[in-house]
């Protein structure tokens, strides 16, 4: 027993084994799995992936519900997209231009909204993403209704041609698991640990001396930049920025994607957002029903497992996921 | 009167209140703690000991008057400003991070000092570091034996101690403790009036208790508040003959 609480607390190499092998099988599945399925697709999965893991950074284990993620994903994407066809920077460049401006949009937003708990903090934050639309549908350079299109894949550092679907891809892939690496760090470093502690008790933290929302805050900074990071990568995969993805129903979809998966596990809402975009992609025939199947999904997930695909899986195995 | 010690007050409180739309549940509180001692905040229910004690830690703010720690005004302080001056608070229902192993519930503490808290790119193996400073204080409280269990599984009168080994880690010049033995057996209190007198040394501890009896064996000055306003003050010899303190606190026919 000792040896369990030490093993999942204090892992002595950095990771459990088991968390681990859960993230090189994930590698190793998605290394190959271009060769089975359809590139573009899978890169989807990868960017939505992270999007929901960046949420669910906020909701998970900062106890932190936004209702408006969708202005980091879809807001970098814009900016990404504007580096990359106006400002001519290559993948890499404006992909870092995308989530630096999501991380100062989560400044802003943030430093406002985490002042508030609960429903309050969820309208605010829904709030602030309905400006970052309607900005998006106004501003010159985010095309209106249009959206940005036709964005060049250029060559990686200037040098690297990666311009078709299948050298993206593994760009894609780099990218996206850098970004659960760091997900997975935050979660287990001394920061994440504060935060387990303001959220068991927060009272308690203030006692101690922590400025819990200046801890809040920086969750919030790193979720939105996570988010952006997200949203900035699938911008180039689909070459288009678009309204779709700063719209309301998108901060939805990420809460679907992570509530499905698991809130309190690290891999569920990979597993939540694998699924929530494989039910787009191969129910998409049946048009608006798309809509209604999800619903009809999200409300049995909610109502027969409450912790998620990965939350009974971890509890089957009695171990953390 | 105050005035000619006042070297020797840590905390001290002028007119204090707290209203609650149109109740006024303190009520012009003056209060000296000195340096060194065990002072006990009592009174019957009702009496605002609660509200004051959370007026002195800043979880709530005064209406009117001010609040001095070390001759510093801390009046527009926050609650965690006031911790890391040294002014550290307890909680009447037991907070300990239930998920947290007894190990880690301490390290929460020792991580703070060290400021290594926002560093969200390192492994938290790092904090590995504080443990045997984290050791040293389970064992001080009897706990050292536990600290791989998760603090939610000990019972209630162990999270206390485990909530006193944390608030020890901070090495804070003041404790403040919230009905430290509310709800405990016997057995429990007795354990932790003795702890309490031990953490004592080198310390102030103010403590809000109901039990009258609780606090005369440990404090060597009592305050009693009734009606959120301050009866009589003295060591328990005086306060237990004062005819008020029997009639408001012990009540009329008790003998």
């Amino acid at each position: 027993m000792t040896d369990k609480t030490l093993d999942t607390a204090t892992p002595r190499g950095g990771m459990p084994p088991l968390h681990r092998a859960i993230f090189v099988g994930l590698l190793v599945v998605f290394a190959v799995a271009p060769f089975v399925l359809y590139p573009v697709f899978l890169m989807k999965i990868l960017c939505f992936a992270l999007f929901a893991c960046a949420f669910n950074l906020l909701l998970g284990y900062g106890g932190l519900l936004s209702f408006g993620h969708a202005a980091y994903f879809g807001g970098a994407s814009y900016v990404s997209a504007h580096a990359a066809k106006v400002w001519g920077l290559t993948p890499e460049l404006s992909v870092l231009c995308g989530t630096a401006a999501a991380a100062l949009l989560g400044l802003v937003i943030g430093s406002f909204a985490i002042r508030r708990q609960g429903i309050y903090f969820a309208m605010i934050t829904l709030a602030f993403a309905q400006m970052v639309f309607f900005f998006s549908l106004q501003a010159p350079f985010t095309g209106g209704e249009d959206g940005i299109q036709a964005i060049p894949r250029r060559a990686l550092f200037g040098v690297f041609n990666i311009s078709s679907d299948i050298n993206f891809y593994y760009f894609v892939l780099a990218v996206v698991f850098a970004g659960l690496l760091l997900i997975y760090r935050i979660i287990h470093s001394p920061f994440g640990q504060v935060l387990k502690a303001i959220r068991e008790s927060e009272p308690r933290a203030i006692s101690l001396g922590y400025r819990v929302n200046s801890y809040k805050l920086a969750l919030f900074v790193l979720s939105a930049a996570l988010a952006g990071l997200a949203g900035a990568t699938k911008a180039l995969v689909f070459q288009l920025a678009s309204l779709t993805d700063v719209h309301w129903s998108m901060s939805g979809e990420v809460v679907l994607m992570a509530l499905l998966g698991g809130m309190n596990t690290i891999f569920g809402p990979i597993a939540g957002a694998a699924v929530v975009v494989t039910m787009q992609n191969y129910f998409a025939s049946f048009g608006a029903w798309v809509t209604v199947l999800q619903g009809v999904i999200f409300v049995l997930g909610v109502l027969l497992f409450r912790q998620g695909i990965v939350g009974v899986i971890a509890r089957w195995l009695k171990r953390p996921l | 009167m105050h005035d000619t010690r006042s070297d020797d007050v840590i905390l001290s409180a002028r007119g204090i209140s707290k209203q609650f739309s149109g109740f006024m549940a303190v009520k012009d509180v003056d209060l000296d703690i000195r340096r060194g001692s065990i002072h006990g905040l009592i009174g019957p229910n009702g009496a605002g000991k609660t509200t004051c004690f959370n007026l002195l830690t800043k979880f709530l703010q005064p209406t009117a008057g001010t609040i001095t720690f070390n001759g510093r005004d801390i009046t527009s302080m926050t609650p965690d400003g006031i911790a890391r001056l040294g002014m550290v608070r307890s909680f009447q229902i037991s907070a300990v991070f239930a998920q947290l192993t007894l190990l880690e519930n301490v390290r929460i503490a020792l991580q703070r000092r060290r400021g290594e808290s926002f560093d969200f790119w390192r492994s938290e193996t790092v904090l590995a570091a504080n443990n045997a400073a984290a050791m040293e204080r389970l064992d001080e409280v009897g706990l050292a034996g536990m600290a791989h269990l998760t603090a939610g599984e000990l019972p209630y009168g162990r999270k206390r101690a485990l909530e006193i080994a944390t608030t020890l880690a901070l090495e804070p010049e003041m404790l403040l403790l919230d009905e430290p033995m509310a709800g405990m057996g016997h057995e429990d209190i007795e354990r932790t009036a003795a702890l309490i007198r031990r953490i004592a040394v080198n310390r102030t501890v103010l403590m809000v208790e109901h039990n009258l009896s609780v606090v005369s064996s440990l404090s060597d000055r009592i305050t009693v508040l009734a009606r959120g306003q301050v009866l009589a003050e003295g060591d328990y010899a005086s306060i237990s003959k004062d005819p008020r303190v029997i009639e408001a606190y012990i009540g009329v026919g008790h003998d």
